[in-house]
């Protein structure tokens, strides 16, 4: 694959220091409740957030079982997957989908869990209202029956993404059992040169190591780099997580993360022994993951993936690796396979591609700093003729405060369609899907055969990426409309 | 969950890497909130034609493959989303066992809570199942969990690892939510330490 690295082990430049604990070791020990004979823990659950998608079955499984829901309280239940995005919607999405939203209403009701359905401003992509609405607070160990859960990890919780037997499984105990999990810490050096963002980072992080880069139950990002994101742009990263293999991504709590719980959850930011938890929760000094890796950045372009799994990355302006470059028969074949879905040719470059389709939103990129990115880029600009384009805010808070500010307008003046909040085209369940063949530049997470729609063409991007795509009607490098 | 102890049967290779649950269950079949038939949407976006016809291109829809039942994949088998539908699609087709490199690390999870069986064999002997499954015949595979091994069609035997204390609970078919509600009082006591502890946790 093209310039994939494989990076050596490399220790972090603090001194060793016996008994330094890691985040992930005091997280552990934190939540650690019993151990089983058969060698696994029960670890406690303290957030558990539910959808449509993935908890119907765990409902009906609890009470074929006649067992009940133990922490309502600790439960929160939001319609996100399926729902319709259409202004003016209702429950009704497509055949089948009503069912579903309808079915965690009313097991929400049943178990007296509180639910974000379709009217409450509290709706929206789980990943992204949550944290908005002051859910997830660091130190918390946080599970969702979705893989991008890894994205709350940003917050400086432990949170990943389960299937629906292990939701199940919280809902009946409010704990989950399993074996410690591997841990690793990648250090991440250097820096991202102006107008380059969280979503270029991650998609050139996936293009050096690759999807089966990270393959741990804990990922612990550091350096510089990640301590100079906003807390939106961490959680775009730690987003992006579960494409390199890893269960959660964390970022330690620091000054911004106590200022981002400050504005929603006034409540602890003034309780002094939170306050001194939250400081202390990061990995000491000397302390060392089973896996330390580091990579030296220095990233002066949009990149792009231009395959169909989310490590086929490039850069705006960089040429298309060649079969030939590939390192093995086996990943000539997966090039080939990608290029044939894809309607691309070797060798050549994605700048100027022209595209069909431009989605902006999803639990990587639908939070307000994302759409007020891509409403500079497209600000008195009209969308190019044969693009339709759509802007999807994560949640009701986003549209909300983005309204607040006027950024609708400039969507709308510009010829985007500006919808109502859920996951819509990121998973392709609703009615918003790219047809196949349609070539889409998408702010989400993942470009799979099939992901956005059936024979859809994807190249995930920022928000500014996917804003010039829309204007220019084909792949360009944002700066260039500036 | 069902016990599972030996099965024998026919060798379905999906020979490549990286094979996310988006492929295994594409997004139209999962619209329903049943675990049943989810079978029809196994492998949907490469089995069926554009107008829903069977492929005969694809592996899965020829005739020699009719009625396989242990899929041989490659490495990061299942990786991507979470859905459990991934899982149920598989064993409502009738797959009952994979044999891979590797797997995505919430679907081998999923696995192991259904009781579909998820061998872990190095690439090369993993190659050599490969080769015989896309073979014209000699497909068959013994899987037997009670002694951890492998039988190949040409008698070749493959002992495999995993878990032991997972590898006794797919044989007695045990519920890790009521070994674990057997522990509710040791959850109780930490659950009040805890909540003391961190309140602002709750």
């Amino acid at each position: 694959m093209h310039s994939k690295e494989y990076l050596a082990t490399s220790q972090p430049s603090d001194a060793y220091v016996p008994g330094a604990r890691t985040a992930f070791d005091k997280l552990w020990d934190a939540h650690r409740v019993d151990d089983l004979p058969d060698g696994r823990t029960i670890v406690f659950i303290d957030r558990h957030l539910v959808h449509d998608l993935s908890s119907p079955q765990a409902f009906s499984g609890l009470l074929a079982n006649q067992r009940v829901v133990r922490s309502p309280e600790r439960t929160y239940a939001v319609a996100d997957h399926i729902v319709s995005t259409a202004p003016g919607r209702s429950e009704e999405t497509v055949p089948g989908g009503r069912e579903m939203i309808m079915a965690l209403r009313r097991n929400a009701a049943r178990y007296g869990i509180r639910h974000y359905g379709i009217g409450d401003a509290g709706q929206g992509i789980v990943h992204v209202t949550a944290p908005d609405l002051g859910l997830i607070a660091p130190g918390m160990t946080v599970v969702c029956g979705d893989s991008h859960t890894c994205t709350l990890g940003a917050l400086g919780a432990w949170a990943w993404g389960i299937g629906t037997s292990e939701v199940e499984h919280v809902l009946a105990t409010q704990t989950l059992v399993m074996h410690r999990p591997r841990s690793m810490r990648l250090t991440l050096r250097g820096r991202l040169h102006a107008g380059i963002g969280a979503k270029d980072l991650a998609l050139h992080i996936l293009r050096r190591i690759g999807v089966q880069g990270a393959q741990v139950g804990f990922l612990e990002l550091a350096g510089r780099i990640v301590a100079d994101l906003d807390m939106e742009q961490r959680m775009t990263l730690c987003n992006l997580g579960i494409e390199c293999g890893a269960r959660t991504a964390f970022a330690a709590p620091d000054d911004t993360t106590l200022a981002y719980l400050a504005a929603r959850v006034p409540d602890i930011a003034r309780n002094a022994a939170a306050l001194e938890e939250f400081r202390r929760m990061g990995s000491d000094a000397g302390a060392r993951y089973e896996i330390e890796q580091s990579l030296d950045i220095d990233l002066d372009a949009p990149q792009f993936t231009w395959g169909t799994n989310p490590s086929q990355v490039i850069g705006v302006h960089e040429k298309l690796p060649l079969i030939s470059e590939a390192n093995n028969d086996k990943e000539q074949q997966i090039m080939r396979r990608s290029y044939e879905y894809m309607g691309l040719v070797p060798g050549e470059s994605l700048h100027g591609t022209s595209v069909q389709r431009v989605f902006i939103g999803s639990c990587t990129n639908g939070r307000l700093s994302d759409l007020e990115r891509a409403a500079a880029v497209i600000s008195g600009r009209k969308v190019h003729g044969g693009v339709r384009a759509l802007v999807v805010p994560g949640s009701q808070h986003v549209k909300h405060e983005a309204e607040k500010k006027g950024l609708h307008r400039i969507f709308i003046e510009a010829g985007f369609e500006w919808r109502e909040s859920g996951c819509s085209m990121c998973v392709g369940m609703n009615e918003d899907r790219v047809a196949a063949k349609e070539r889409c530049v998408s702010t989400s997470n993942r470009n799979f055969e099939g992901r956005q729609g059936p024979g859809a063409r994807t190249h995930l991007a920022s928000p500014e990426s996917a804003a010039a795509a829309a204007i220019a009607g084909a792949i360009i490098d944002y700066r260039e409309l500036s | 969950m069902e016990p599972f102890r030996t099965h024998q049967g026919i060798m379905l290779p999906i020979n490549q890497d990286n094979v996310d649950t988006d492929a295994i269950a594409p997004q139209r079949w999962l619209i329903t909130v049943e675990r049943k038939g989810l079978g029809k949407g196994l492998f949907g976006s490469w089995r069926y034609d554009d107008k829903g016809r069977d492929d005969p291109t694809f592996i899965l829809n020829r005739p020699e493959y009719a009625g396989a039942s242990v899929i041989i994949a490659r490495s990061n088998y299942g990786c991507g989303s979470s859905r459990e539908h991934a899982v149920w699609a598989h064993l409502d087709y009738g797959i009952r066992a994979i044999v891979a490199i590797s797997y995505g690390s919430i679907f081998y999870e999923n696995c192991l809570k259904n009781g579909l069986l998820p061998v872990t064999l190095p690439e090369d002997q993993v190659n050599d199942l490969m080769n015989h499954a896309l073979a014209a015949d000699r497909r068959t595979l013994t899987v037997d969990l009670a002694t951890s091994q492998l039988i190949g069609p040409d008698g070749t035997t493959y002992s495999f690892t995993m878990d032991e204390g997972r590898r006794q609970s797919l044989l007695k078919g045990e519920d890790d939510i009521a070994a674990t509600l057997a522990r509710r009082d040791a959850i109780d006591g930490f659950e009040k330490r805890h909540d003391q502890a961190k309140p602002w946790l709750r």
